[in-house]
Formats: structure tokens, sequence, C-alpha cells
């Protein structure tokens, strides 16, 4: 067959979605947001809600994730975007509500408001993308820095005795009765990244439930401040992000 | 309907008018003096009779921020606290104001710095008026001197915040807040539809329809040189504001040889204050700016011709003396007196300093 | 039945991170030695006729440049 043959209509079997813009994202070569934007931008048009979703952004690498997705968008302040959710959800109950944070807006600087977003039950998604660095900054160490790694404010490893533990913040808010749904994921396959998605629509889906949170962790990479390729950056997140931050479900609706 | 009146505290004419206006939502956090705006929202479940939000947040910032997200969906959304509270709202202050959106806070103000007292003060003049978060920026400034006041400002503020899409706030203190007045109280007017929302306010946060583009709600600019003109239009926006929404009022003025400047509780402390003063034949009249920011700068200043001194009366060390002298530009002589830490004033002890300072 | 898939690749939005190599099943993708307007080494087909449409790429692929069609013959 030629290749005329075979690019035509019927054998379409993957194209970018239309709910992302043409823009082309700042994000390093290889970097876990694209992937993960596009997934949501994926869940967003299979399930016909552009319409209804509003969007969150926070402070950090996706700070502009605002740019990518043609639904509404409100960037919130460092670390609020939780507390954005609360009030958009409670001011618009018939809307798709759902915020994206990376470690550093979510787990330091945020951690008030998202563990009281979760405890107080409010029927929104969050996307927590942990990279165990803070990228835009030009990468400091982060709550979720393993021991040991190095970074530009920890640059002869994190230690236990300067900085304190790795923070499990996805384990904390499975604990919440505010958590209905509290999963793990990743991005650096291809059959994680369908199950992110599965995830991520789950997550979604649940806003119709009304039972509280949906949050969905994605450990990503950050190849550009662990200073690696790509490649070896994802070989690096399972060789050492995953031991300390298993992937699967923290809280299913079933359990 | 013949109006109803009522007797109420200051805290429950902002939550009473809140509900009436049509306001979408309150966000808010307990903090003295002011916990009672709160408390009456919660006891009158507004939910139950206009479809009002009210929640309690886990702290200002979280408020302030919900205010933010609330507003950036076309909302009329509020918040009050008071003094250290207000300081921990200047981050989301600062990112509406930035954003363009229209939201109002009612700051009941207490005695500083710091954790300082529970009892009136207007020592957060500079804060309000001056902006108070980082970046250039004003807040639109309303300060009641009376329960009724804090009643109608609330709609008020909420008029010229989305008429400039900036923030407003109304300016109190402990002992306006606190006070019981009878006041005047407007029939419940509907929310906003959200079809009349997504019409009227077409930047608006409402899910993007396929009709349109989508709407971003940000401060952020990398650009520089589009950033200086995202100031230079809000700068313009204050210009319009300065030219057109100056409020204040003049009492006893036509004949004063002397002035008192002053807002608020200290206004009506110097109400006081000119009826012992011309008592004993001192001629001296009041001039209270309503709008601290825009400041009745021009009025000030041709009020200020015919009068041989003024004292600015404040609950403070010395703050709203500033503008006075710049819109005054110094050719009349003007002092500051206050107290301050939760002190308020007595009208014989102002009246000694007027003569002892001006005359 | 058998598969024979190609695929559109958005040269000038790839980044050439390479991620996507990798998931190749058949090692139909490879980074090409020329540039694009960005200078990224860009991702092309050196061996599309290995190419089972399988999308592993265009899945993996954080910049969304990768369209896939997948024809049976």
């Amino acid at each position: 067959m030629t290749r005329e043959e075979i690019i035509k209509p019927e054998n379409l079997v993957y194209r970018r979605t239309p709910v992302l813009t043409d823009n082309i994202m700042h994000y390093c070569p290889g970097c876990g947001h694209g992937t993960i934007h596009r997934l949501i931008a994926e869940v967003i048009e299979e399930m016909g809600i552009q319409d209804k979703t509003i969007g969150i952004s926070p402070v950090g690498c996706s700070v502009l994730a605002y740019n990518y997705f043609d639904v509404d968008f409100v960037e919130a302040a460092h670390g609020r975007a939780p507390a954005c959710g609360t009030a958009i959800k409670r001011l618009n109950p018939d809307k798709y509500v759902f915020t994206y944070q990376g470690d550093g807006d979510l787990a330091a600087i945020g951690t008030a408001e998202t563990i009281h977003a979760c405890n107080r039950g409010e029927n929104i998604t969050m996307i927590f993308v942990n990279n165990a660095i803070y990228g835009m900054t030009g990468g400091q160490m982060a709550p979720t820095t393993l021991l040991g790694m190095k970074t530009a404010t920890c640059p002869y490893g994190r230690t236990v005795e300067a900085n304190g533990y790795p923070l499990k913040i996805t384990e904390l808010i499975a604990q919440l009765p505010g958590t209905y749904y509290v999963t793990r994921q990743a991005v650096f396959t291809p059959a994680h990244v369908r199950k992110c998605k599965k995830a991520i629509r789950q997550a979604f889906e649940n806003q119709n439930l009304k039972k509280g949170v949906s949050f969905v962790e994605v450990v990503s990479n950050c190849n550009s401040n662990w200073k690696m390729t790509a490649t070896k950056a994802n070989q690096w997140l399972e060789e050492n992000m995953l031991p300390f931050y298993p992937l699967g479900d923290l809280k299913t609706p079933e359990k | 309907m013949a109006k109803e009146l009522k007797l109420m505290k200051g805290n429950e004419a902002i939550a009473e008018s809140a509900i009436r206006a049509g306001v979408d939502g309150y966000f808010g956090y307990p903090i003295t003096p002011q916990s009672e705006v709160l408390e009456h929202l919660m006891i009158e479940n507004p939910v139950e009779k206009t479809g009002m939000v009210v929640l309690q947040a886990e702290s200002e910032t979280a408020s302030i921020n919900m205010v933010y997200a609330g507003a950036a969906c076309g909302k009329k959304v509020m918040t009050s606290s008071s003094s250290p509270g207000i300081s921990l709202m200047q981050e989301g202050l600062s990112y509406i104001a930035g954003a363009e959106l229209p939201a109002v806070v009612v700051n009941v103000v207490r005695g500083g710095p710091g954790l300082g007292t529970i009892q009136p003060s207007q020592a957060d003049y500079f804060q309000t008026t001056k902006g108070g978060g980082h970046g250039d920026y004003r807040l639109i400034t309303l300060a009641p001197a009376s329960v009724q006041e804090m009643y109608d400002f609330v709609q008020l503020a909420f008029d010229l915040a989305f008429k400039y899409r900036n923030p407003a706030i109304i300016l109190s203190d402990g002992m306006i807040g606190q006070v019981m007045e009878k006041v005047v109280i407007d029939d419940y007017k509907p929310r906003w539809t959200d079809e009349y929302i997504a019409k009227t306010f077409p930047w608006a946060a409402v899910g993007k329809p396929a009709s349109r583009n989508h709407n971003i709600i940000t401060s952020l600019e990398l650009d520089s040189a589009k950033q200086e003109q995202i100031n230079i239009n809000i700068q313009k926006k204050y210009k319009v504001c300065e030219e057109k929404e100056v409020r204040y009022e003049m009492i006893n003025c036509e004949d004063a040889e002397y002035l008192f400047v002053a807002y608020g509780s200290s206004a009506r402390i110097c109400q006081k204050t000119i009826e012992l003063a011309r008592a004993e034949g001192i001629k001296v009249g009041l001039f209270r700016p309503i709008t601290l920011w825009p400041f009745p700068s021009k009025q000030l200043k041709e009020a200020a011709k015919n009068v041989k001194g003024i004292l600015s009366v404040e609950m403070n060390a010395g703050q709203m003396i500033e503008d006075v002298k710049l819109a005054t530009e110094c050719r009349v002589k003007a002092e500051h007196f206050g107290r301050y830490g939760g002190m308020i004033p007595d009208p014989n002890e102002i009246l000694v300093a007027l003569k002892k300072q001006i005359m | 039945m058998a598969f024979q898939g190609t695929l559109v690749i958005d040269t000038e939005k790839c980044k050439g991170c390479g991620v996507c190599v990798e998931t190749c099943p058949n090692k139909v993708i490879a980074l090409s030695k020329k540039v694009n307007k960005k200078g990224y080494n860009y991702l092309e087909m050196v061996k599309e006729e290995a190419c089972i449409g399988c999308a592993n790429c265009a899945v993996i692929c954080p910049d969304g440049v990768i369209e896939v069609y997948r024809a049976k013959y």
C-alpha cells in the first residue's frame, strides 16, 4: 500500500485533539506537561464538555497552560488554585472545574488550600504534576524532592537534617473523607499514558456524582533541571521516583 | 412596597445588604471586629432566599483568592475582614486589580501594627488608598460614617467595581462595624442569570461556547512592552475614575473659618466638636471625603480657599494629612490630630487640638 | 489480516526529544540529522513499510505532533 492509500480519513487512528490550541507549548523537549495537557484535552473532547469546562492554572512551569487549552481558563496566584476551584465550582455547580498544579504550587505554598479544598470535598478534579523539582524558577528543591537528589538549593543532595523529608501529599490527602478518588499515575511509556488518561477521564466523570475531590497525581520528569536527556530522565524516573512514589489507586470509590 | 426600617449593627448591615443586592458569593474568615458579617450571613442562609453562596474559608488568603476566581466568572462576589486579615489579602487584591476584575472587600479596621488591638482605628488608610499589594494599582475606597452607609455602600461598591473592573473596598472601622443604628433596607434584588452574565461580560470565564475564542483571566504578561501597555490602560481607567467618581460631604462650611477634614468615625466625632466649637463662637466646618481614593483633591482645594487652617482628624498617626497637604498644595496651614492603637478621640480633645494647633 | 500504518509528522512543531523513538516496536522512526526552523533534529520515518499504526509514538509525544493512519490489508 502506498502512503497516499493509507492517509485517508477512515484510516485515522490518532490526531491532535482540537481542544488543544495550535500554540507551540513552551515546555522543554520531552517534558511530561505536554503529554498531560493533551490527555486532559482529549478527555474534555471525548466527554463533549468543552463549553462547560473551566480550568485553573498555577504558578510554575504550567502557568501558561491557559494558552494551550481551548477552554476558558483562570490563572491563580501561587498555590491558590484549589481555593479558586472551590469558588468557581460553588458558583457554577453545573460546570466541570479542574485545577492543574505542580509540586511546589500544590504541596508547598498551597498546602493549606490543597488540604482544605480536599477536606471540604469540593466537587472538582485536581491534577497534580510531581517532578520533584521547581522547574520554572530554575531547578530548586521541591517539597517532593527525593532524599539525596541534587537541586540548585540543595546542591549536595537533599538531607533530612537540612531539608526534612519528601512530602507524600497524595497519601496524605487520600486520608481525607472529602476526597472520592485519589490515584497516582505516570506518562513515561505509552502504556502508562493510556492508563493515566483513563484515570483523568474517571476524575472528570466523578464531578457528576458530587461526591468530593477527584485527585490525580502524575509522576513526571524535568529533564532540563534533572540535567539529563528526555529518555534518560524517563529511565531515571522509573528507577528513582517510582520506588518512593508508587503508581496506582490510593483511594477508589469501590474500596 | 414601603421601605423597611431595621435596627442593626454595621457589620450586619453589610451582610444584609449583600443578600438584598443580589450578590452571588461571600467568602470570608472570622476576625474581630467584623465576624458578625459572616455570622449574619450564615444565620440568614441566603442560598435559600437568593441562591447566594456563603463559605467560611480556611484563611483570608483563601477567601480573597475565592473572590478572585468568582469574579473571573463574572459573578458578584465579596469578602470582609479586619486589618491583619486584610494584610493577608493583599496578594489577591493585587491579582484582582492586575487581572482587571470586579470585586468588593470590606475592611472593618482595628488598631495595628501587627496583631495590634481589636478596637477601632483608621491606620489602614495608606494601605488602602495607595494600593496595598505589589504593583501599580488602586482600590476604589468608600468610607462609610454610619450604619446606613455601610448598607448603601455595598451596592455602590459593586456598581463601581463592575464599571471600572477593579476591586472596590469599603473602609470602615470597629466603631461603625459594631454600633447599632436604624437602616432603611431594600427589597431583594434577584441575582444575575448566567445568560445575563455571559452576554454582559464577554470577558468572563464561564465556559467557552463554539462561537467565541476562549477567555483567559490572568495578570501575567511576560512581554514587558505588552505589560507596560496593560499598565497604561489601567492608569487611563484610574484617570477617568478620578474625574467621575469623587464623593464627599461638606457640613457647616458656608461660614467656616476653620475646617476639619475627617472620614468615617472621625467625621462623626468631629460633628460633635463642631457643635461645641460653634457654641464658643468658633466657626468651624467639616469636609468629609466619602471616596478616599479617588480623593476629593480639587474639591478640598476649593473649600480650603476661604479658611485660615485645616485640622485633619484621623484615628492614626497621620496618614490622610499627606493627601490633604497635596490637595491644598500647602497654601493653608494644615495639621494632623490623631488618637491611635484603638483609642477613639473625644470631641473635646479635638476642640483643644484645633485651638492649639490651628488657631 | 495485517495492518499497514503511516505517520504525518508536524516537523516544525517537533522538539526532537526522542521519547517516541524508544516506544516504536518496529524501529520505524528516528531523529533526523537535519533540523527544523527552531533548530531541533525533528522526527522522521526511516522504515515506513514496517509501521503498523500502533500509535505508541503519538500517544507519548508531549507536543502532539504525530498523526497516525492505519489500513487493513
